[in-house]
């Protein structure tokens, strides 16, 4: 006999295969335009993709990966990368959970700060970049100009044209752009803790800080988790903010990864390195992500 | 929805699909690829795009404008299915893209015609004898000053040497008339290379030889280096270049906080229109400053139009980038930038439209150089600009970052 959904179908097809008919073209997509350049593109890190090269589409086994590995660019590279990532993620957090804790609070005007403090994120990076690129402008920027009038600079100072100035700067505007994602998720995070908890940590005699550290932080550790999740990945990939604000500069002072495999891609025609560094960013991405997938997990059973 | 439904919309949309490309098929559709900053600007390519359809009823030529900065990515990543017929190109591409097989080559040119043409413009085409592309735009480095500075100064001519104008900004600079005389494109960027070439080349030197090989460790480019590290030091260079590109650079110099730059031809019109820029009584266009015996230098700026290897109208392509560089439109667009004819620069109309340009490129296209004809220049290039960068920030002395150099390019040179 035949059941009512299959009846609804109407044809020959069992739902399965009728389901798997209709998910098809989106199938076919995926593998079109995720998949196969997947493959394809580690198949380029196993072989001389060089187009300026003579041994050009010969095998080469892991010889990329060792030259890319024994090279000193690539650990300058990474490291620049850790740098961004790390720093930029300290800061994020920090301050999205202070702002967080703020919204919280009820007082006239909060909603209305809340959807504000969005506005940062929802700016595309590239335009976000091209603002702070502008704000840090050394002759007609606007951070020389409040430095200036608050009296803090005497004259108009370079703020990308310093390799380790830059880099900070570039944090700086990565931090401005994506604090406000921290926020909102710590926003959700402490509006679904009861209340009461917090009466009756005061009852039994819990300060502010003691309310803070055992009633509020245990809550708030799972989404700490995924905040620092996405967004590690998320930043270990950045490529925009970096093309945008200084493609590398000064002295390869903001020099990261992604870049490095940009430019000797699509600048050397290097495709094999270019590969290479592409999924060696992903490896290293996917063991982040493991890890932190372990910490969730024992999260969750510790809970 | 039945399934009925969706395999009769489906159809439509084949047939739709189908038709379309019916009806485009008797035209012959060609996609070309310009940059959006100096040289022949949008508007003016654009119409001259729609005379030439105009005039070629079966060619239609879809237009893209991109910056200059994105130029080489869209060339290499379109040039094997064809997604551009058209490709404005850049010098330094040129024998990179011709080993790779990025663009074809194109039909050799009629004596008279390759007579005609500045060589610096045409050998911007040009990679083992053969032809990649003709020459459109045409462009070099100048000096800019700012005449009413240096006569403040006590200054009635321009320097002629590296050293005196480094003595006038001295006293320029003493006299509180500019905090910081000359400003560069220095950042980690072509234009720095841009303007190292220029540098070095007015010191005698070149950064690779004859044959190709890297040189970058000779006495020249020792010179060169240290000449921009010391005006660095010494507060003649605005520090901040180590940052700035091209249009930084046209911005200074039109707010007026520079007494000199170097910058292609561009940055004369835009000193001259009076909507952005505070120097127009001001700005003089001149000859790049040279050393000892030799008089000035400066680099080729010459983009050549080409065909991407994977276009499949090679033809039309080609029809469509002869009436591009002709002397017909290049006469018509002269305010945009200087014709790659040298015939064309003793006509009345053309010296008439740009005088003071037209005579500053006579003398100084005398002194073109070009950026190093090697296969593998944009690794150099990007080596060599973090190299120059680490010395002018301190990070390295003269004689470190070049060995490094030069070790890297010889690197570079050697690689199969």
């Amino acid at each position: 006999m035949r059941t009512k959904a299959e009846r609804r179908t109407g044809g020959d097809l069992s739902e399965e295969a009728y389901a798997f008919l209709l998910l098809s073209p989106a199938g076919l997509v995926v593998l079109a335009v995720v998949l196969v350049p997947l493959a394809i593109t580690f198949v380029y890190t196993l072989m001389n993709m060089e187009l300026l090269s003579e041994n050009r589409g010969s095998f080469v086994g892991l010889a990329n990966y060792a030259s890319v590995l024994g090279s000193a660019w690539f650990w300058q590279s990474l490291g620049r990368t850790l740098y961004f990532t790390l720093s930029s993620l300290v800061l994020e957090t920090g301050l999205g959970l202070l702002v967080a804790l703020l919204l919280n609070g009820s007082f006239p005007g909060v909603s209305a700060l809340r959807a504000l403090i969005i506005l940062p994120w929802a700016i595309p990076t590239n335009v976000s970049a091209a603002l702070w690129k502008w704000i840090y402008h050394p002759e007609f920027g606007a951070l020389n100009a409040l430095l200036q009038w608050m009296g803090i600079i005497k004259e108009c100072r370079s703020w990308l044209g310093d390799p380790s100035v830059a880099m900070n700067m570039l944090v700086l505007a990565d931090v401005w752009k994506m604090t406000p994602l921290a926020a909102i998720f710590f926003l959700a995070a402490l509006q679904f803790i009861n209340k009461a908890l917090y009466e009756a940590a005061r009852i039994d005699g819990a300060g502010p800080f003691r309310r803070f550290w055992y009633v509020t932080m245990p809550h708030l550790v799972p989404t700490l988790l995924v905040v620092v999740v996405m967004r590690s990945m998320e930043k270990f990939k950045a490529f925009d903010i970096f093309y945008v604000m200084t493609r590398g500069g000064p002295a390869n002072g903001t020099m990261v990864l992604t870049y490095e495999a940009y430019l000797r891609g699509f600048t050397n025609l290097d495709y094999s390195a270019a590969a290479t560094i592409a999924y060696l960013i992903a490896f290293i991405v996917l063991a982040l992500t493991f890890s932190y997938l372990r910490l969730l997990r024992q999260e969750d059973i510790n809970d | 929805m039945e399934r009925r439904t969706l395999a009769i919309l489906a159809l439509v949309a084949l047939v739709l699909f189908s038709a379309s490309a019916l009806m485009a098929a008797d035209k012959v559709v060609i996609n070309a690829l310009f940059m959006k900053q100096a040289g022949y600007s949008e508007e003016d390519t654009t119409a001259a795009t729609r005379e030439f359809e105009a005039r070629n009823p079966n060619i239609q030529v879809e237009l893209s404008f991109v910056p200059y900065e994105e130029l080489e990515q869209k060339i290499i990543t379109s040039a094997a299915s064809g997604g551009y017929d058209v490709v404005l190109s850049d010098g330094p591409f040129t024998a990179k893209f011709a080993k790779g097989g990025i663009v074809k080559t194109v039909p050799d040119l009629a004596a008279a015609d390759k007579a005609d043409i500045f060589p610096g413009a045409l050998d911007a085409c040009v990679y083992n004898g053969k032809l990649y592309g003709m020459p459109w735009l045409n462009d070099c480095k100048y000096l800019f000053y700012n005449k009413a500075m240096l006569e403040k100064a006590g200054f009635n001519a321009p320097p002629k040497t590296w050293d005196e104008l480094l003595k006038m900004g001295k006293v320029m600079k003493d006299k509180g008339i500019v905090q910081y005389p000359i400003v560069w494109s220095w950042s980690q960027a072509e234009a720095l290379i841009c303007d190292y070439t220029t540098i070095v080349a007015s010191f005698g030197g070149a950064m690779v030889d004859a044959s190709g090989k890297p040189t970058l460790s000779s006495a020249a480019n020792k010179k060169a280096l240290q000449f921009m590290v010391d005006s660095i030091k010494n507060g003649i260079t605005n520090p901040k270049s180590t940052e700035y590109i091209e249009d930084n650079v046209r911005d200074a110099f039109d707010a007026g906080t520079a007494a000199f730059v170097l910058n292609w031809t561009y940055n004369y019109s835009a000193a001259k229109d009076p909507t952005g820029s505070t120097v127009v009584n001001d700005v003089v266009i001149g000859t790049i400053p040279g050393s000892g015996a030799v008089k000035s230098a400066t680099v080729n700026g010459g983009q050549p139009l080409a065909i991407t290897a994977g276009s499949k109208h090679p033809y039309e392509a080609w029809t469509y980038i002869l009436y591009l560089t002709g002397k017909e439109f290049q006469k018509k667009y002269v305010q945009n930038a200087l014709p790659i004819w040298k015939s064309l620069y003793d006509d009345p109309d053309v010296v008439k439209s740009n005088p003071d340009v037209v005579k500053a490129a006579k003398v100084q296209y005398a002194y073109i150089v070009n950026r190093p004809k090697v296969p593998y220049y944009s690794a150099f290039s990007s080596m060599l600009q973090v190299k120059i960068q680490e010395a002018l920030l301190g990070k390295k002395s003269v004689d470190q970052a070049l060995k490094e150099a030069q070790a890297e390019a010889e690197a570079l040179a050697a690689k199969k």
